[in-house]
Protein backbone atom coordinates (compact mmCIF):
# COMPACT_ATOMS: atom_id res chain seq x y z
CA UNK A 1 0.00 0.00 0.00
CA UNK A 2 0.99 3.45 -1.14
CA UNK A 3 -0.02 7.08 0.21
CA UNK A 4 -2.86 7.68 -0.98
CA UNK A 5 -3.33 11.29 -2.59
CA UNK A 6 -6.68 13.29 -2.93
CA UNK A 7 -7.12 12.58 -6.28
CA UNK A 8 -6.61 8.99 -5.87
CA UNK A 9 -9.44 9.19 -3.38
CA UNK A 10 -11.85 11.34 -5.36
CA UNK A 11 -12.13 8.87 -8.08
CA UNK A 12 -12.34 5.60 -5.69
CA UNK A 13 -15.02 7.49 -4.50
CA UNK A 14 -16.64 8.20 -7.90
CA UNK A 15 -16.35 4.61 -8.75
CA UNK A 16 -18.65 3.06 -6.15
CA UNK A 17 -20.90 6.30 -6.26
CA UNK A 18 -22.66 4.64 -9.31
CA UNK A 19 -23.51 1.59 -7.14
CA UNK A 20 -25.05 4.62 -4.59
CA UNK A 21 -26.99 6.18 -7.04
CA UNK A 22 -28.72 3.06 -8.00
CA UNK A 23 -30.06 2.72 -4.31
CA UNK A 24 -31.00 5.62 -3.54
CA UNK A 25 -34.92 5.82 -4.66
CA UNK A 26 -34.80 3.14 -1.39
CA UNK A 27 -35.01 5.91 1.21
CA UNK A 28 -31.99 7.54 2.37
CA UNK A 29 -33.41 8.85 5.38
CA UNK A 30 -31.33 5.81 7.79
CA UNK A 31 -29.11 7.80 10.57
CA UNK A 32 -27.19 6.64 13.21
CA UNK A 33 -25.51 8.61 15.45
CA UNK A 34 -23.26 8.24 17.93
CA UNK A 35 -22.48 9.68 21.19
CA UNK A 36 -18.84 11.28 21.31
CA UNK A 37 -18.19 13.37 24.93
CA UNK A 38 -15.85 12.77 27.59
CA UNK A 39 -18.12 10.19 28.62
CA UNK A 40 -19.03 8.39 25.26
CA UNK A 41 -15.20 8.79 24.83
CA UNK A 42 -14.03 7.22 28.02
CA UNK A 43 -16.70 4.17 27.67
CA UNK A 44 -15.25 3.48 24.45
CA UNK A 45 -17.43 5.06 21.73
CA UNK A 46 -14.89 5.12 19.27
CA UNK A 47 -14.77 1.79 18.87
CA UNK A 48 -18.65 1.46 18.77
CA UNK A 49 -18.67 3.56 16.07
CA UNK A 50 -16.00 1.88 14.07
CA UNK A 51 -18.17 -1.61 14.70
CA UNK A 52 -21.15 0.42 13.26
CA UNK A 53 -19.15 1.65 10.06
CA UNK A 54 -18.02 -1.87 10.13
CA UNK A 55 -21.49 -3.78 10.31
CA UNK A 56 -23.23 -1.51 7.78
CA UNK A 57 -20.22 -2.09 4.88
CA UNK A 58 -21.08 -5.68 5.46
CA UNK A 59 -24.39 -5.58 4.97
CA UNK A 60 -24.08 -3.40 1.84
CA UNK A 61 -26.63 -0.63 3.27
CA UNK A 62 -23.94 1.95 3.33
CA UNK A 63 -25.49 3.85 0.55
CA UNK A 64 -28.50 4.17 2.73
CA UNK A 65 -27.34 4.88 6.13
CA UNK A 66 -26.23 8.33 7.72
CA UNK A 67 -23.59 7.84 10.53
CA UNK A 68 -22.65 10.84 12.77
CA UNK A 69 -21.50 11.86 15.81
CA UNK A 70 -22.52 14.03 18.31
CA UNK A 71 -21.54 15.14 21.76
CA UNK A 72 -22.77 14.00 24.96
CA UNK A 73 -26.77 13.15 25.23
CA UNK A 74 -27.10 13.13 29.19
CA UNK A 75 -26.86 9.48 29.60
CA UNK A 76 -23.49 9.08 30.73
CA UNK A 77 -24.44 6.19 33.01
CA UNK A 78 -25.21 4.15 30.13
CA UNK A 79 -22.47 5.21 27.63
CA UNK A 80 -21.69 4.60 24.87
CA UNK A 81 -25.02 5.62 23.44
CA UNK A 82 -26.19 5.72 20.02
CA UNK A 83 -29.25 7.14 18.56
CA UNK A 84 -30.92 5.25 15.88
CA UNK A 85 -33.72 6.96 13.38
CA UNK A 86 -35.19 4.58 10.74
CA UNK A 87 -38.15 5.85 8.66
CA UNK A 88 -41.31 3.98 9.70
CA UNK A 89 -40.08 2.90 13.32
CA UNK A 90 -39.62 5.34 16.81
CA UNK A 91 -36.27 6.86 16.87
CA UNK A 92 -34.18 4.90 19.70
CA UNK A 93 -31.78 5.62 21.93
CA UNK A 94 -29.20 2.76 22.85
CA UNK A 95 -27.52 2.90 25.73
CA UNK A 96 -24.09 0.38 26.87
CA UNK A 97 -23.67 -0.16 23.43
CA UNK A 98 -20.17 -2.11 23.03
CA UNK A 99 -18.78 -3.22 19.76
CA UNK A 100 -20.87 -6.59 20.02
CA UNK A 101 -24.13 -4.46 21.01
CA UNK A 102 -23.64 -1.85 18.10
CA UNK A 103 -23.01 -4.92 15.25
CA UNK A 104 -26.69 -6.47 16.57
CA UNK A 105 -27.98 -3.21 16.12
CA UNK A 106 -26.90 -2.99 12.80
CA UNK A 107 -27.94 -6.25 11.44
CA UNK A 108 -31.87 -6.38 13.65
CA UNK A 109 -32.87 -2.73 13.92
CA UNK A 110 -31.10 -1.21 10.80
CA UNK A 111 -31.40 -4.58 8.58
CA UNK A 112 -34.87 -6.71 9.86
CA UNK A 113 -36.52 -3.17 11.64
CA UNK A 114 -36.60 -5.83 14.75
CA UNK A 115 -35.48 -3.28 17.63
CA UNK A 116 -32.89 -4.52 20.50
CA UNK A 117 -33.62 -5.34 24.01
CA UNK A 118 -32.19 -4.63 26.79
CA UNK A 119 -30.46 -1.49 25.49
CA UNK A 120 -33.52 0.85 25.11
CA UNK A 121 -32.56 3.88 27.16
CA UNK A 122 -34.85 7.04 26.56
CA UNK A 123 -33.87 10.96 27.31
CA UNK A 124 -33.32 13.35 29.31
CA UNK A 125 -32.18 11.44 32.20
CA UNK A 126 -33.69 11.99 35.53
CA UNK A 127 -31.32 14.45 36.99
CA UNK A 128 -31.57 16.75 34.49
CA UNK A 129 -35.00 17.19 33.98
CA UNK A 130 -36.02 20.55 36.41
CA UNK A 131 -38.87 20.00 38.71
CA UNK B 1 -10.94 7.62 32.34
CA UNK B 2 -9.45 7.59 28.74
CA UNK B 3 -7.49 5.01 27.47
CA UNK B 4 -5.28 6.58 24.47
CA UNK B 5 -3.47 9.84 24.02
CA UNK B 6 -6.24 9.78 20.88
CA UNK B 7 -8.89 9.72 23.43
CA UNK B 8 -7.90 13.35 24.92
CA UNK B 9 -7.63 14.88 21.56
CA UNK B 10 -10.92 13.34 20.38
CA UNK B 11 -12.41 14.86 23.84
CA UNK B 12 -10.85 18.16 23.49
CA UNK B 13 -11.19 18.57 19.62
CA UNK B 14 -14.94 17.55 20.85
CA UNK B 15 -14.70 20.93 22.90
CA UNK B 16 -13.18 23.22 20.14
CA UNK B 17 -16.25 22.51 17.85
CA UNK B 18 -19.01 22.65 20.86
CA UNK B 19 -17.41 26.31 21.48
CA UNK B 20 -18.15 26.89 17.86
CA UNK B 21 -15.05 27.43 16.35
CA UNK B 22 -14.74 27.56 12.46
CA UNK B 23 -11.06 26.37 11.92
CA UNK B 24 -8.72 24.43 14.27
CA UNK B 25 -5.34 23.44 14.12
CA UNK B 26 -4.25 20.27 15.29
CA UNK B 27 -0.64 19.09 15.63
CA UNK B 28 0.40 15.80 16.74
CA UNK B 29 4.14 15.30 16.99
CA UNK B 30 6.48 12.10 18.28
CA UNK B 31 9.73 13.36 18.64
CA UNK B 32 12.72 14.25 21.00
CA UNK B 33 11.48 11.80 23.77
CA UNK B 34 7.72 13.55 23.48
CA UNK B 35 4.21 12.84 22.44
CA UNK B 36 3.54 16.35 21.78
CA UNK B 37 -0.30 17.79 20.96
CA UNK B 38 -1.34 21.25 19.93
CA UNK B 39 -5.02 22.65 19.54
CA UNK B 40 -5.63 26.29 18.53
CA UNK B 41 -9.22 27.20 17.73
CA UNK B 42 -10.94 30.37 16.95
CA UNK B 43 -14.00 29.08 18.72
CA UNK B 44 -15.89 31.34 21.99
CA UNK B 45 -12.67 31.08 23.94
CA UNK B 46 -12.96 31.41 27.81
CA UNK B 47 -12.34 34.30 30.81
CA UNK B 48 -9.07 33.82 33.05
CA UNK B 49 -12.03 32.86 35.79
CA UNK B 50 -13.43 29.99 33.44
CA UNK B 51 -10.22 28.59 32.56
CA UNK B 52 -9.20 28.04 36.32
CA UNK B 53 -12.89 26.54 36.50
CA UNK B 54 -11.86 24.25 33.59
CA UNK B 55 -9.40 22.16 35.03
CA UNK B 56 -12.68 21.54 38.03
CA UNK B 57 -14.20 17.82 37.65
CA UNK B 58 -17.25 19.39 39.79
CA UNK B 59 -17.23 22.37 36.86
CA UNK B 60 -19.32 22.58 33.62
CA UNK B 61 -20.70 25.45 31.79
CA UNK B 62 -24.18 24.25 32.08
CA UNK B 63 -25.54 25.02 28.89
CA UNK B 64 -26.57 21.52 27.39
CA UNK B 65 -27.77 19.71 30.55
CA UNK B 66 -28.67 22.55 33.32
CA UNK B 67 -28.29 20.69 36.17
CA UNK B 68 -25.13 18.50 35.84
CA UNK B 69 -22.39 19.46 37.62
CA UNK B 70 -19.65 17.56 36.22
CA UNK B 71 -16.89 18.29 33.50
CA UNK B 72 -14.45 15.63 32.99
CA UNK B 73 -12.66 16.54 29.32
CA UNK B 74 -9.35 18.87 30.98
CA UNK B 75 -9.38 16.88 34.22
CA UNK B 76 -8.69 14.16 32.69
CA UNK B 77 -5.99 15.10 30.77
CA UNK B 78 -4.16 16.89 33.20
CA UNK B 79 -4.46 14.07 35.89
CA UNK B 80 -2.67 11.87 33.14
CA UNK B 81 -0.20 14.31 32.22
CA UNK B 82 0.88 15.07 35.58
CA UNK B 83 0.94 11.45 36.95
CA UNK B 84 3.38 10.84 34.21
CA UNK B 85 5.47 14.43 34.38
CA UNK B 86 4.49 15.84 31.11
CA UNK B 87 3.49 19.60 30.61
CA UNK B 88 0.45 21.10 30.00
CA UNK B 89 -0.55 24.45 29.18
CA UNK B 90 -4.01 26.40 28.63
CA UNK B 91 -4.45 29.83 26.84
CA UNK B 92 -7.45 31.32 25.58
CA UNK B 93 -9.21 34.69 25.55
CA UNK B 94 -13.33 35.35 25.11
CA UNK B 95 -13.77 36.11 21.74
CA UNK B 96 -10.46 35.42 20.05
CA UNK B 97 -10.38 31.51 20.33
CA UNK B 98 -8.67 28.85 22.89
CA UNK B 99 -4.96 27.11 22.41
CA UNK B 100 -4.15 24.14 24.41
CA UNK B 101 -0.64 22.33 24.34
CA UNK B 102 0.42 19.05 26.05
CA UNK B 103 3.09 16.82 25.69
CA UNK B 104 3.83 12.86 27.55
CA UNK B 105 6.94 11.78 27.84
CA UNK B 106 7.40 8.82 25.34
CA UNK B 107 9.64 6.37 27.47
CA UNK B 108 7.71 7.08 30.74
CA UNK B 109 5.65 3.27 31.81
CA UNK B 110 2.46 4.91 32.77
CA UNK B 111 2.18 7.60 29.51
CA UNK B 112 -0.77 6.70 27.28
CA UNK B 113 -0.55 4.71 24.53
CA UNK B 114 -0.50 7.23 21.30
CA UNK B 115 -4.11 4.79 20.01
CA UNK B 116 -5.56 4.70 16.61
CA UNK B 117 -4.66 8.09 14.77
CA UNK B 118 -6.36 7.70 11.45
CA UNK B 119 -10.14 6.86 13.67
CA UNK B 120 -8.89 9.54 15.57
CA UNK B 121 -8.75 12.16 12.24
CA UNK B 122 -11.73 10.07 10.98
CA UNK B 123 -14.28 11.19 14.28
CA UNK B 124 -12.64 14.73 14.03
CA UNK B 125 -13.75 15.19 10.99
CA UNK B 126 -17.22 13.90 10.79
CA UNK B 127 -19.37 15.94 13.37
CA UNK B 128 -21.85 18.02 11.94
CA UNK B 129 -21.13 21.64 10.34
CA UNK B 130 -18.77 23.44 8.01
CA UNK B 131 -15.48 23.86 10.01
CA UNK B 132 -12.13 23.13 9.03
CA UNK B 133 -9.27 21.10 10.54
CA UNK B 134 -5.86 21.54 9.67
CA UNK B 135 -3.71 18.44 10.68
CA UNK B 136 -0.32 18.64 11.01
CA UNK B 137 1.03 15.13 11.69
CA UNK B 138 5.04 14.35 12.06
CA UNK B 139 7.09 11.96 13.18
CA UNK B 140 10.72 12.33 11.90
CA UNK B 141 12.35 8.71 13.17
CA UNK B 142 9.52 6.91 11.16
CA UNK B 143 9.59 9.63 8.35
CA UNK B 144 6.31 10.29 8.84
CA UNK B 145 5.17 13.65 8.23
CA UNK B 146 2.49 15.23 6.39
CA UNK B 147 -0.91 17.40 6.57
CA UNK B 148 -4.67 17.04 6.11
CA UNK B 149 -7.46 19.61 6.19
CA UNK B 150 -11.05 18.89 7.05
CA UNK B 151 -12.35 20.55 4.11
CA UNK B 152 -10.53 19.08 1.47
CA UNK B 153 -11.05 15.44 2.71
CA UNK B 154 -14.77 16.73 2.26
CA UNK B 155 -14.80 18.09 -1.00
CA UNK B 156 -12.97 14.91 -2.15
CA UNK B 157 -15.76 12.37 -0.86
CA UNK B 158 -18.31 14.45 -1.36
CA UNK B 159 -19.22 14.93 2.15
CA UNK B 160 -18.59 12.41 4.89
CA UNK B 161 -21.96 11.09 5.27
CA UNK B 162 -22.81 7.47 4.01
CA UNK B 163 -20.58 4.21 5.68
CA UNK B 164 -18.52 4.12 2.54
CA UNK B 165 -17.46 7.73 2.74
CA UNK B 166 -16.19 6.87 5.77
CA UNK B 167 -14.44 3.78 4.76
CA UNK B 168 -12.53 5.45 2.14
CA UNK B 169 -11.17 8.41 4.37
CA UNK B 170 -10.25 5.84 7.00
CA UNK B 171 -8.53 3.90 4.40
CA UNK B 172 -7.25 7.86 3.02
CA UNK B 173 -6.24 8.46 6.44
CA UNK B 174 -4.32 5.10 7.06
CA UNK B 175 -1.98 5.33 4.00
CA UNK B 176 -0.80 8.61 4.97
CA UNK B 177 1.00 6.97 8.13
CA UNK B 178 3.26 4.99 5.67
CA UNK B 179 6.93 6.50 5.92
CA UNK B 180 7.06 8.83 3.38
CA UNK B 181 11.45 7.36 2.78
Amino acid sequence: MAKMTLDQLRKLREETKGEMTRRETEGKEIQVIVGMGTCGIAAGAKESFDAIVKAVDEFKIGANVVIRQTGCMGLCHVEPTVEVIVPGMPATIYGRVDAAVAADIVRKHLVDHKMVNGHIYDRPAIDIISK
Amino acid sequence: MHFTICDFVLDLVQNSIEAHASHIQLVIEEAAGFISVGIDDNGQGMDQATQKRAQDPYFTDGVKHRRRKVGLGIPFLVQAVQQVGGDWNLHSEPGVGTKLYFRFPAEHLDTPPLGDLPGLLLSIMCFDGDYDIHVRRANPASDIDYQVNRLELRDALGGFGDANALLLARQFLESQEIASA
